[in-house]
């Protein structure tokens, strides 16, 4: 056999290798698609997504309530740990060449891979009991702003670390001033990870439970109180899941594929906003008119 | 001749590196001076200490003077984006935004520091661009991406963009060294036509290029200034053997 067949034979070797492992890493995240789709389809009708929680399996039950107490959560718990964590990973990446900068990146990789049920132990022990909020909205939106912090910091520190140097040099050795900097070339540079990255923050903290069992417990009415307990949906998931009756446990997997769309849809719906951005500016045609006015 | 930039025992440094060692030069107002020298002897450094680049490298220090008009560019009350604004800089790589048109890229330093005049962004970019020789081959397709046109186009638009806040100074770092013989050409071509209304600081490793375009030489080695002088002097009749060595090729 000569060298160059034999060479092809190990090429095509390595990319039915690599083939096969995108394979078999596709096999459970497709099996769980398909799963949720088959068993949870059946139980979503409109009564379903519009009637609370009662606990009993009968017919006029629904997750309404927990769908509106996920989405309470995700969104007050982004109003706090959203703009923590961006600035945050502003400042790490473009101001963090010193101490300060170590340690706090320390502090989000560890915090970063911290359970989720000390985050909500932490939580239930500094909102729930000291501050007095009790079991609430409010406690919940905290535990998961402190689950989101340390991913969006991360993201956004990668993010913007990736922005070529040369850049940052360019806008400085224009008399820009090193804020601006940040904020119009680095920022704008590096916009699809920072979004991204707090694209993923959001699906992560939509799915969690563990923290939000010590925080934001549950309800079984309609709830959006920041100061009293809310159904979430990862919890309604858990709570139908241990009880005997068959009607609730397929309202559990209804819950988990309502669940999974509304993460796929927040994550497509941005994407396609950006693209569509990208593409077309208000300025360009700003210029085009102008310049045909001057020629 | 006036001096535009004098440099008072200037010494540069990186952690415990010392890449430029106690210079002491004076840069003719008007004029193109040229800095050679071989690789690593502090040529850009030295530049780069003259807008006060070299402090956003971590680890830098300077020690010395920088006199900009006779003001010290390094006393405690000047403002570093003052002086950046004053002594503009071109890199070795084109380094347009990519997120911004040919036109934006070129009025960057005014938008990014708040200018909403249209009219006169539109005045600015046009006779910036024109000063970079760059209008004719791009007034058609300003709305294009500023990393959609060639290296050497790419080049001359970050020249545009540097001379578009209406420096005193351009300091260029081996702007040619990514580009070929035309686009070199070009280059150099603006650079002769632009002397009249700025000061020149062009660092460059190719010493044809410094013979072609430049009205002084200033020789670096090993972080010190070896010998400065006309042109002509440096590259015909240099008065140190070092320098002479050097221009000869028998080193570096």
């Amino acid at each position: 056999m000569n060298t160059f067949a034999y060479r092809r034979m190990k090429n095509r070797l390595a990319s039915f290798a690599a083939l096969a492992c995108v394979i078999i890493a596709l096999i459970p995240l497709v099996y769980i698609l398909f799963m949720v789709v088959k068993t949870g389809a059946p139980a979503i009708s409109w009564g379903f997504l519009t009637n609370r929680t009662v606990g009993t399996g009968g017919p006029g039950e629904g997750i309404g309530n927990a769908i509106l107490g996920t989405l309470l959560l995700v969104f007050y718990a982004t109003l706090m740990g959203l703009p923590i964590g961006l600035l945050t990973g502003i400042y790490v990446s473009e101001y963090g060449n010193n101490k300060v900068g170590y340690t706090v990146r320390f502090f989000n990789d560890l915090l970063a891979n911290f359970p989720s049920i000390v985050i909500g132990l932490l939580a239930y022990a500094l909102v729930v009991n000291l501050l007095q909020f009790g079991f609430s909205l409010f406690a919940g939106s905290v535990a998961l702003a402190i689950i989101m912090i340390p991913i969006v910091s991360n993201t956004t520190e990668e993010a913007l670390r990736m922005v070529p140097n040369s850049l940052r040099e360019g806008a400085l050795a224009l008399g820009v001033p090193r804020w601006k900097t940040v904020l119009k070339v680095i920022l704008v540079n590096g916009k699809s990870g920072v979004i991204t990255g707090a694209l993923l923050s959001v699906a992560r903290i939509a799915g969690e439970t563990a923290p939000l069992l010590l925080t934001a417990f549950y309800s079984s009415y309609w709830s959006s109180s920041l100061s009293e307990p809310v159904a979430s949906l990862p919890l309604t998931i858990f709570r139908n899941y241990n009880s005997p009756s068959k009607e609730l446990l397929q309202q559990a997997w209804g819950a988990a594929l309502v669940l999974i769309l509304i993460v796929l849809s927040i994550n497509i719906g941005v994407r396609l906003f950006l693209r569509n951005r990208t593409v077309k500016r208000k300025v360009v045609k700003n210029w085009k008119q102008r310049l045909s006015l001057r020629t | 001749m006036e001096a535009k930039i004098v440099t008072e025992n200037l010494n540069a440094y990186f952690g415990d590196v010392h890449a430029v060692r106690g210079v002491n030069l004076s840069i003719p107002k008007n004029r193109i001076t040229a800095i050679i020298g071989p690789s690593g002897c502090g040529k850009s450094t030295l530049i780069r200490c003259m807008n006060r680049m070299h402090e956003v490298v971590r680890g830098a220090k300077v020690t010395g003077k920088v006199l900009l008009d006779g003001k010290d560019i390094y006393d405690a009350d000047t403002d570093p984006v003052m002086i950046r604004t004053k002594v503009g800089m071109v890199f070795q790589k084109p380094n347009p935004f990519p997120t911004m048109s040919i036109y934006d890229n070129a009025v960057a330093g005014l938008r990014l520091n708040g200018e909403k005049d249209w009219k006169k962004l539109d005045e600015t970019a046009e006779s910036s661009l024109k000063l970079a020789a760059l209008w004719d081959e791009v007034k058609g397709n300003l709305d294009a991406s500023g990393v959609s046109i060639s290296g050497g186009q790419q080049q001359r638009l970050c020249i545009a963009r540097a001379l578009a806040v209406q420096p005193e100074v351009l300091l260029l770092d081996e702007p040619c060294s990514a580009l070929d013989p035309i686009a070199t050409a070009k280059i150099e071509d603006l650079l002769f036509d632009l002397k009249s209304q700025f000061t020149i600081v062009i660092v460059t490793h190719n010493m044809q290029q410094a013979a072609r375009v430049a009205d002084f030489t200033a020789f670096m080695y090993l972080g010190e200034l070896i010998e400065f002088g006309d042109t002509k002097v440096i590259f015909e009749n240099p008065v140190k053997e070092l320098t002479e060595k050097y221009i000869t090729g028998r080193f570096g």
